[in-house]
Order: C-alpha cells, then sequence, then structure tokens
C-alpha cells in the first residue's frame, strides 16, 4: 500500500516555482492580531507528488480500467474529446465575473446546450444551474412549489415518492420542507394505480406533486406512465421525472412527451461527463413553460447575435454560485454535437440491448426480480443462492471483484431482496459481458462447491474486506501525527519510507 | 453512433439470443405512440470538424491568462501548477465512481483523507468532510446544520458576504421557515434566540477584521460562529480553528483550479468535533481490512440520504472529488513554504495596486479597513463604462462593477497571476483617462 | 421459533420494557438488533426529559442502517445507560441485558397495551 504523503515530506523540500516578491513586501506589516503562527503543510518534490499520485490512482478501478456494471450510474466510456474541449483557456480560464461583451463562446455553449437539452426532453424550458442530480431535484420541487405558491395553493406540501426511489427523492423534499408519502410498489414492480388513486383522493388539494424515476429503479418502463401524469394534473399536483435513467430514453422517448412537468437531466450519466470520483456532476433541470417563470437566475438567452443571462420573471433565487458547473456544459455539449440525434437513438437502444442480453443469459444463474424485458438496467436477486448456499449478494458482488470486475449496485432498490442491479451501458462489447456473464456462473458455481471462498472473497485485491465497523465505532478522519495510531508515521522527519522500503522485493499483484 | 461496441450483424446475434426479432419488442412496456420521438439537434460531427468548431467558439471569449485581469469577487486566477491536470486526468481517477467498494477505491479514498487532513491543517478545524458543491452551497448547508444542531431558526449574516451565498442561503432557507437577517455589523445585532453568525474574511469588498473576540460574544448568546475564509488568505491570516469558529466553509477554487467561468469548484467545510454527526456530506475515515493492513472507508454513512432518506438532513450525494483532488495536489506541491509565498505575492501586488490607483486624480479607496488582495475604490465614471474602454482600447478585463453598493464602486484583485508590469499598464491608462479630462 | 424472555413486554416497534415498582427500564430486542447489525453509535435523551408513549427516545445506528427508538410508555427520564452510549457493541453481545433508558410510568395503564414473551415470539416470526 502507499504510504500517505504526509509521511513522506522531508523539511525545507519545494514543489513549486512561484515569482519573487518585486514590490514592497507590504506584507511584512500586517499586525500580529490578523497573523497566523504556524501553517503546517507537507514539503515535497514535484517528483514525490507525481508518484504518490500515480501510485494511487493505480489502486483505483475505473471505467477506462475494466467492465464498471454499476446500476443506476451509467458508467459508459467517458470520451476524451470532452476533455480537450473543456481544458481550452477560452473556456478553462474564463472568469464567470467578466461582461457579457468577453464571455460571448461561453455563453453561446450553455444556450445551445439549454435548447439541445429541450429537445431531448421534450420540454419548453432549461437550467443548467443544479450542480449535480441531487441538486437538480431541489431545484426541480423548488419549481412545483413556487408553482403552487404563485396560484394561492399553498397547501400543497406532499410530495408522492415510489418506495423504489433513490433515496435523495425523499431527502429532496426534506431539504424543501415538503412532506413525503411512500408508496407501495405493486407486485410487478410498477407503481400500484389503486395505492395512487387512494394516496390522491385521502389528500385532495394538499399534493404538490409526485417525483418518479422513468424507467424505474427496477429498470422496468412504467407502463401507466401517461395516466399517472393524467391523474396527477387532474388533482392539481405535477409529476416530476428523476432523469438518472435517462440513458434509456434518450434520442428515443421524451419525457415530456409522457406528460412529465419537469425533469433533472445527469451530464454525468447520459451525456459522458466523467464521475470523478464521486463528482463534480451537473444537474440541467428541464421544465414545461407554466414552470419556466420561476427558474433560478441566470438563463442564457439569445438576443439577435448576441448571447445574453436574464433573470426569470418570478426566479426561485440562486441556486449555486456564478452559472452552473460549465466544464461539465462543454463535455456534454461536445458529445451531443458529436452523436447527433441520430446517434442518440443508437445510444439508448444498445444501452437496452445490453441490459436484456445479460438479463436472459443470466436468468438461469441468478434470476430476474421481474421475468419480463428490462430497459438499459436488469435488477437480479441473489434470494434462492442465499437460501441454498449462505452465500450473499454481497459475497457475491466481491467475488467478481477477483475476476476483475466492478461490482454492480447491490441493495438497491430497497424493496428487492438479494438484489444487485446491473447496468451494462451501451459502450460495453458483447465480449466483455460474455466475460462477466461467465465469471457470474463461476462464482454461483463455487458458493456451492466452496462458499467460504466467495464468503471471504475478495483475494486478489491489494486489500482485504475492510472494517466498516470499527471506522464508524471509532472514526478517524485525518492523520495526525500525535495520534498513537499514527505512530508509525514519519511526519517531518526526513524518513521516506517509500524509499527505504525499495530494500524490499515489490509486490504489487 | 460513435463510441459503439456493436456491428449490425452482432446485434441481430444479440436479439436472437435474447429471443426477441427486433429491439422495439423490448419496448413492451413503453405507450404507444412516444417511442421514435422526432428529435431536432444540429447534424453530427466527426472528431476533427467537432474541435475545430469547439475552438471556434472558444475564441469568442476572452480568458484572464491571456489578457491582464483584475478580477475577484469570488473566483480568483490563481497559478494552477501543470502536475494537477495530469493527476485529474488519470483515467483511474477521472472515470472512478463514488467509492462505495472500498477495495476497489482506495486511490480515490486516501486522496479524500488526504484531502481531509490538509483542509484541517489549513483551517485548524476537528474535522473537514469531502467537499460540496461550491462555496455558497457550502454557506447555506453549514447554516442548516447549525439549526439543526440548536434547534433554533434565525441566522444572522454579513451583508458584505458574497452576493451569491446571500441568495443561495436565502434560496435553501425558504422551505425550512429560516429567517435570514443580513446586517453590516452582525456582531452588534440581537444574538437572543439565533442559531448562527456568519461571517466571510476577506469579506467581498477585500476587507480583512480582526475577530478575535467574536467567538465568545456568539457562543455566550448560544449561536454558532460560522466562518467563510478564502484559502490563499490563510497562508497569512489567521485560521478559523484560531477564531474558535464552529463551523468554517469557503470556495475550494482558489487551491489548484482555473477560474472555469465558475465551475466546477468545490466546497470546503469543517467544524469542531462534537459537530461532526450533523455535518452534511461524504466523509472517509481510516480501517484496517481483514490482514491488518491500514485502508480507508466512507464512513458515519447514516448521517446521508441514502440511508436516512426523508430524515436526512441534506439530500447531496456529490463531493466534487476531482476538484477536491486537484486540491490536494496543489497543497501538497505548494507545502507551508509556497502557500505562504502565494498568499504574500497577492498581498503585495494588490496594495502595490492599490496605491498606484489612489494617487490618480479622481481615484479614491472607499474602505479604510485592511485589506487582503481585493478593495474598493471610487472612480471618477461608471466602473461599466471604465471596463468597456479598457478592454476595446488595451484588451484589459478589468475590476468587478460594485456601484449598486458603493458609488461607482469598482472591486479590483491582484494575485501572484497580476504582473508588475500589467499593474503599471493599467495605472498608466488610468492616469491618461484622467488627464483627458 | 423465537425464545424472548418472559419477564418483559413487547412492543410491534421491537422495544422491551422491564416493570419494577413504578419504574420502566427500556430496550431493544435480540431481533430488532440482529436485524440492525454491528451497532456503532447510540444516543439518548438527558434524564428529566419528559416522553409519551409513541415519541422519539433515541437513535441507534449500525454502518448502514439508522433506526429511531421509540417509546412504547410515557414518563420522566430518570437515567440512561452511558455505558452502551460509550460503547453500542454491548447490544449485540446482549440484547436483553443492555436496557437503554428508565422512566418512571406516567400511566401504567399504557403496558396493557403491549405484548407478553409468547405474542411477541409469535410476532417476531412472522416479520
Amino acid at each position: 500500500m502507499e504510504a500517505l504523503i504526509f509521511e513522506l515530506s522531508c523539511p525545507g523540500r519545494i514543489g513549486h516555482s512561484l515569482p519573487e516578491i518585486d514590490t514592497d513586501d507590504y506584507a511584512a506589516a500586517i499586525p500580529a492580531e490578523l497573523r497566523r503562527e504556524s501553517l503546517d503543510l507537507p514539503e515535497l518534490s514535484e517528483l514525490d507528488v507525481m508518484r504518490h499520485f500515480v501510485r494511487l490512482s493505480q489502486l483505483n478501478y475505473s471505467i477506462d480500467s475494466g467492465f464498471y456494471p454499476l446500476g443506476s450510474c451509467t458508467m459508459k466510456y467517458n470520451p476524451k474529446i470532452n476533455e480537450d474541449a473543456a481544458g481550452l483557456p477560452g473556456f478553462y480560464h474564463l472568469h464567470p465575473m467578466q461582461p457579457e461583451y468577453e464571455i460571448q463562446g461561453a455563453l453561446q455553449i450553455q444556450y445551445e446546450l439549454q435548447e439541445m437539452l429541450k429537445a431531448l426532453a421534450g420540454m419548453d424550458a432549461c437550467t443548467l444551474q443544479p450542480a449535480a442530480g441531487a441538486h437538480g431535484e431541489f431545484t426541480g420541487m423548488a419549481l412545483v412549489r413556487a408553482y403552487h405558491r404563485s396560484r394561492g395553493d399553498t397547501d400543497r406540501n406532499l410530495v408522492l415518492i415510489p418506495d423504489s426511489a433513490h433515496g435523495t427523492n425523499p431527502a429532496t423534499c426534506t431539504s424543501l420542507g415538503m412532506t413525503v408519502i411512500s408508496l407501495k410498489t405493486g407486485a410487478d414492480g410498477n407503481v400500484d394505480m389503486a395505492v395512487l388513486e387512494r394516496a390522491l383522493a385521502d389528500n385532495q388539494g394538499k399534493v404538490a406533486g409526485m417525483m418518479i424515476t422513468v424507467p424505474s429503479t427496477l429498470g422496468q418502463f412504467e407502463p401507466n406512465i401517461v395516466k399517472i401524469a393524467d391523474l396527477l394534473h387532474a388533482a392539481g399536483a405535477l409529476l416530476y421525472c428523476d432523469g438518472a435513467n435517462m440513458n434509456a430514453m434518450v434520442g428515443e422517448i421524451r419525457p415530456g412527451d409522457l406528460g412529465v412537468d419537469v425533469l433533472h437531466i445527469n451530464l454525468h450519466k447520459t451525456f459522458t461527463t466523467p464521475h470523478g470520483g464521486g463528482g463534480p456532476g451537473s444537474g440541467p433541470v428541464a421544465c414545461k413553460a407554466n414552470l419556466a417563470p420561476f427558474l433560478p437566475t441566470p438563463i442564457v438567452a439569445r438576443e439577435g447575435d448576441r448571447y445574453v443571462m436574464q433573470t426569470p420573471e418570478h426566479t426561485i433565487g440562486k441556486v449555486r454560485s456564478f452559472w452552473g458547473n460549465f466544464g461539465m456544459h462543454i463535455r456534454a455539449y461536445t458529445y451531443i454535437r458529436q452523436q447527433g440525434a441520430s446517434g442518440l437513438k443508437e445510444v439508448s437502444r444498445d444501452a437496452v440491448l445490453n441490459a436484456n442480453y445479460i438479463r436472459t443469459q443470466l436468468q438461469d444463474t441468478i434470476p430476474p426480480a421481474h421475468d419480463r424485458p428490462c430497459m438499459h438496467e436488469v435488477v437480479l436477486t441473489g434470494k434462492r443462492l442465499k437460501q441454498e448456499t449462505g452465500v450473499k449478494t454481497l459475497d457475491v458482488v466481491k467475488r467478481l471483484m477477483d475476476y476483475g470486475y466492478h461490482a454492480p449496485t447491490i441493495y438497491f432498490p430497497l424493496i428487492v431482496e438479494e438484489c444487485m442491479l446491473i447496468e451494462p451501458t451501451e459502450t460495453e462489447s458483447r465480449e466483455t459481458m460474455d466475460g462477466f456473464i461467465a465469471a457470474m456462473k463461476a462464482i454461483v458455481a463455487e458458493a456451492h462447491s466452496d462458499p467460504d471462498l466467495v464468503k471471504t472473497a475478495p483475494h486478489n485485491t491489494q486489500l482485504g474486506r475492510l472494517d466498516e465497523v470499527t471506522a464508524a465505532r471509532d472514526p478517524k478522519l485525518r492523520w495526525l501525527p500525535s495520534d498513537p495510531r499514527d505512530a508509525e508515521s514519519n511526519w517531518g522527519s526526513g524518513r521516506n519510507p517509500n524509499q527505504v522500503s525499495k530494500l524490499e522485493p515489490l509486490n504489487r499483484d | 453512433m460513435v463510441y459503439s461496441a456493436h456491428t449490425p450483424v452482432v446485434r441481430d446475434e444479440m436479439l436472437r439470443a435474447i429471443g426477441v426479432q427486433n429491439i422495439e419488442e423490448l419496448y413492451v412496456d413503453v405507450p404507444a405512440g412516444k417511442i421514435n420521438a422526432p428529435i431536432n439537434l444540429p447534424a453530427p460531427l466527426s472528431e476533427p470538424e467537432l474541435i475545430a468548431e469547439i475552438r471556434r467558439i472558444s475564441a469568442q471569449s476572452a480568458d484572464v491568462l491571456t489578457h491582464p485581469a483584475f478580477l475577484g469577487a469570488g473566483a480568483y486566477n490563481h497559478f494552477v501548477p501543470a502536475a494537477i491536470r495530469f493527476i485529474q486526468q488519470r483515467g483511474e481517477f477521472q472515470t472512478a465512481y463514488t467509492p462505495y467498494q472500498p477495495e476497489l477505491s482506495q486511490g480515490t479514498l486516501q486522496a479524500i483523507y488526504e484531502f481531509q487532513t490538509l483542509i484541517c491543517e489549513l483551517t485548524g478545524m476537528d474535522v473537514t468532510n469531502a467537499g460540496m458543491y461550491d462555496g455558497s452551497t457550502s454557506v447555506a448547508e453549514a447554516a442548516l446544520m447549525a439549526t439543526v444542531i440548536n434547534r433554533r431558526k434565525r441566522i444572522v449574516v454579513s451583508d458584505a458576504l458574497h452576493p451569491h451565498s446571500i441568495d443561495v442561503l436565502r434560496t435553501y432557507a425558504d422551505g425550512h421557515k429560516i429567517e435570514i437577517i443580513a446586517t453590516a455589523n452582525p456582531l452588534d445585532a440581537d444574538l437572543s434566540d439565533v442559531s448562527a453568525v456568519i461571517v466571510q474574511q476577506p469579506d467581498f469588498f477585500g476587507r480583512i477584521a480582526d475577530l478575535r473576540s467574536a467567538a465568545e460574544k456568539i457562543h455566550a448568546a448560544g449561536a454558532l460562529f460560522i466562518l467563510v475564509y478564502y484559502p490563499i488568505a490563510l497562508g497569512l491570516l489567521k485560521s478559523p480553528g484560531e477564531y474558535d469558529a464552529d463551523i468554517a466553509v469557503g470556495e475550494g477554487q482558489p487551491l489548484g483550479s482555473g477560474v472555469n467561468f465558475g465551475g466546477p469548484y468545490n466546497g470546503l467545510m469543517s467544524c469542531k468535533n462534537q459537530y461532526v454527526r450533523s455535518m452534511p456530506g461524504r466523509i472517509v475515515g481510516q480501517t484496517k481490512d481483514t490482514n491488518g493492513q491500514r485502508g480507508y472507508v466512507l464512513t458515519l454513512q447514516t448521517r446521508e440520504q441514502h440511508i436516512r432518506r426523508e430524515k436526512a438532513t441534506s439530500n447531496i450525494c456529490t463531493n466534487s472529488a476531482l476538484i477536491a483532488l486537484g486540491s490536494t495536489v496543489y497543497m501538497c506541491m505548494m507545502g507551508k513554504a509556497g502557500l505562504k509565498r502565494v498568499a504574500e505575492l497577492s498581498y503585495n501586488r494588490a496594495h502595490y495596486l492599490a496605491e498606484q490607483v489612489a494617487k490618480i486624480p479622481g481615484y479614491k479607496l472607499h474602505f479604510s479597513e485592511p485589506f487582503f488582495n481585493e478593495f474598493v475604490v471610487e472612480a471618477p465614471i461608471a466602473p461599466a463604462d471604465l471596463n468597456k474602454r479598457l478592454w476595446d482600447e488595451a484588451g484589459i478585463i478589468g475590476g468587478y462593477d460594485v456601484s449598486d453598493r458603493v458609488p461607482n464602486g469598482w472591486l479590483l484583485c491582484a494575485t501572484e497571476m497580476t504582473t508588475k508590469a500589467q499593474i503599471e499598464q493599467l495605472v498608466a491608462l488610468l492616469q491618461r483617462y484622467a488627464e483627458e479630462k | 421459533m423465537p425464545n424472548n424472555p418472559t419477564d418483559l413486554k413487547y412492543s410491534e416497534s421491537h422495544e422491551w420494557v422491564k416493570v419494577v415498582g413504578d419504574e420502566a427500564a427500556l430496550g431493544v430486542t435480540a431481533y430488532a438488533v440482529e436485524h440492525l447489525g454491528d451497532m456503532v453509535y447510540a444516543e439518548f435523551p438527558d434524564a428529566g426529559t419528559v416522553l409519551n408513549a409513541g415519541d422519539i427516545a433515541g437513535t441507534l445506528e449500525s454502518v448502514k442502517a439508522a433506526a429511531d427508538l421509540f417509546t412504547p410508555v410515557g414518563g420522566a427520564v430518570t437515567a440512561r445507560n452511558e455505558a452502551v452510549m460509550d460503547d453500542p457493541a454491548l447490544l449485540n453481545k446482549d440484547a436483553y441485558g443492555s436496557w437503554l433508558l428508565k422512566l418512571t410510568l406516567s400511566d401504567p395503564s399504557q403496558l396493557d397495551k403491549l405484548m407478553d414473551a409468547a405474542a411477541y415470539d409469535a410476532y417476531e416470526a412472522s416479520q
């Protein structure tokens, strides 16, 4: 394993090249009451730093290294042209507070991206402000609330959410001060229409809207979606679509055509901006015309041949500083311009094709939760395997690591026992999926013949299973030289354990 | 489609393996008439056509590396060492997901753990999370966190916070019936039943204040002290920890990111130990694996939305990990000497700029308080007109127009990237414009 | 079939109550603890807090789950188990040996609504 950067520090070593002070040293006169006394940061050469982080990178699994079938996350290939585009100085070194006449190129990207997302979503208006999917949910539901308020409909504070939803949906409602009614999903995995109708009837005049994921987190297209929208609209409520699963629909199905009033779009899923190990993302929100006056400020508009920022008439205000995660906007823009409508249609079709291929090839090994065609991802259940062998889904996916694959999403959605959610995405080849399918079959065979081998996996990763219980019981959240648990560290001692350890043979598997 | 792995033959074979005749059969649940939607997008471009088009568009904007720039106002053009982008663009970091499977994510997890440690060191705070969206949302989340901790509903905020932070705070507070009281002198406000007091240092106008007595006054009223900081300034100035802040938040962009037209950035958030269970966002902790080797995991996850759902105090998932990685590399390369040097250069050049501009007839520094690397000058003409003229005649990106707050107020900024020659060029032009009158 | 202690009363949300005089000790059942997994955090209200039946009376957390503790009986808190707050793993070792809160019963008739061990055994088996 790699030492912590602090343990590599050597007093006086320099890893930067900065100008000399060429004015009077005004800073020398900063009075003591404002000046800090000490600052300890590690001292390293540039090469020390490069090697440390390159070695750390080698401890990661990524799309660029292998198959990453993490359901609900759309881990598709991230084109490298996106990076070249986002790194252009006219974008990366453009200051957000420059006057409009100096930033026309950036505004053009934002304006055209808004237009393209509107076309793909079947919506009338769009904001690029939200910084992530959950932030898009927050923004979209704030629009719903503002819409009802503007009509004097102030009692509408309830939001209906299927129990299969992402945890962010209910958390979003709470962060807006709205109250959640959880709807039990039907046995077929779809919205139970009787449950929905009863919830609306029991709460007349109080339901602000419904948050629904299309396709659902079970990977199924909601067959009653149009009827659901009609029921909500008849009850004076709006339909919010969690666009996390847009990869199943892009270029093929427009949520606006289904009766959806507002949705967020994860640029880091469908539109190939990298996940970055946990962000930054980007979660634009598209909506119908009746919600457009409430959009956060600013939106980008076109006046003649100029692009300008505008504040919608009844804006909910700002949801973040400046103008959104612009670097992600360029990447998504680049991707859409490269694919065009015809390319994006093939994207969703191949995504659906690949998920169904995995579903059918594995159905005798680990069965799907629902025996019917899926969209871009499929939920399998290891319930039978656990009963027969004692091997849990968690064990299966840890063993997958030994075979060189990233784990699928597990134990989500919460309503399927011992589930794994597999999303291959359209960029994976049949050969890759065949390899994965073979590995799954081999692991199920191992679960029967040698269950302990699977239960104690992984065996081939640099680290074995990590003790999450101790981590949570006795949290250690930073390195600290005085902490006895860091007793062996070398902060500032000048000893570099990486160099010292070269005396031993390297064994990095 | 570009990036497709399938040939037409393979697609047919896969359809047969699935047991259907064509792809439409897999869309059985989609209501009639809702597939095959007509979508109007520009025609697809090949890669060489595409990069030419993007370059053409990017050339319609003027960047702060090519042009002398005196603009701050919440986004700062500091030096970004070349090594940072090389590390950020390694596919292993860039194309990994959130590290939910620790055995395959030790690189990201250890980097975040190092980030948490470095920000704790910089701020003098006990614990730091893995990052937020940006500085403004960190301010809003810190305020919500305070209201959860002490169950009070009033937030007093300095009106010299970045205006975007105040706007975002108001948007976030809306649903919680939290009262936001913006005032010029938050420490003189009535603090009874106040949840938290939010102060920014340096403030939006660049001013720095002696905050040594702030915490005592705020704590005496039973409120929490939230300090919004500028990380580069902490190379020289007292840290939030030294001021006994309860929660410290800031914009992470100056630590190794370009100004990037406003994003993606990274929100920095730290707090005292006793509040860690109320802190939103991801946190990485150290632990051991089955063989006793040191390793890292996401921990204290029961605070988060994916477990607590409607009982979570925040819906945030993202932690801007790649930007945090850039900041980690930045702080490691700068080290204690480099960060101090960047702060000194920024401070010195801004003070040199202020001294020179104040000598020009018609120009006057608006505030008398000490400042860090930004200051308000009262210009003889409207700042918008001044900026336009500087741009048209000299390709200079001027200061930020704060005439809505200060008559003819012009917020000027300098960093280590603002050279003495650029300062002298600006001063000479302003001198010439002044003499024309 | 489960075999829960016969000297306790049980709630549908898997708490147990042990009555000594007019004081009740409150805990969670072995079934609840097993369901949550390895406990990592526990927090209960201070002595003096007055609770109504059905109120939230604390938080229990494992690595991947968080649960509210509900009190099935009302009363003033007289003590909380600091040992469990310091070392929540005690619950995994012995759920019935680890009381969490003690309260002075405000309405002993509330006990009548709770299950006895036999009823809870059947209830647990049906979950």
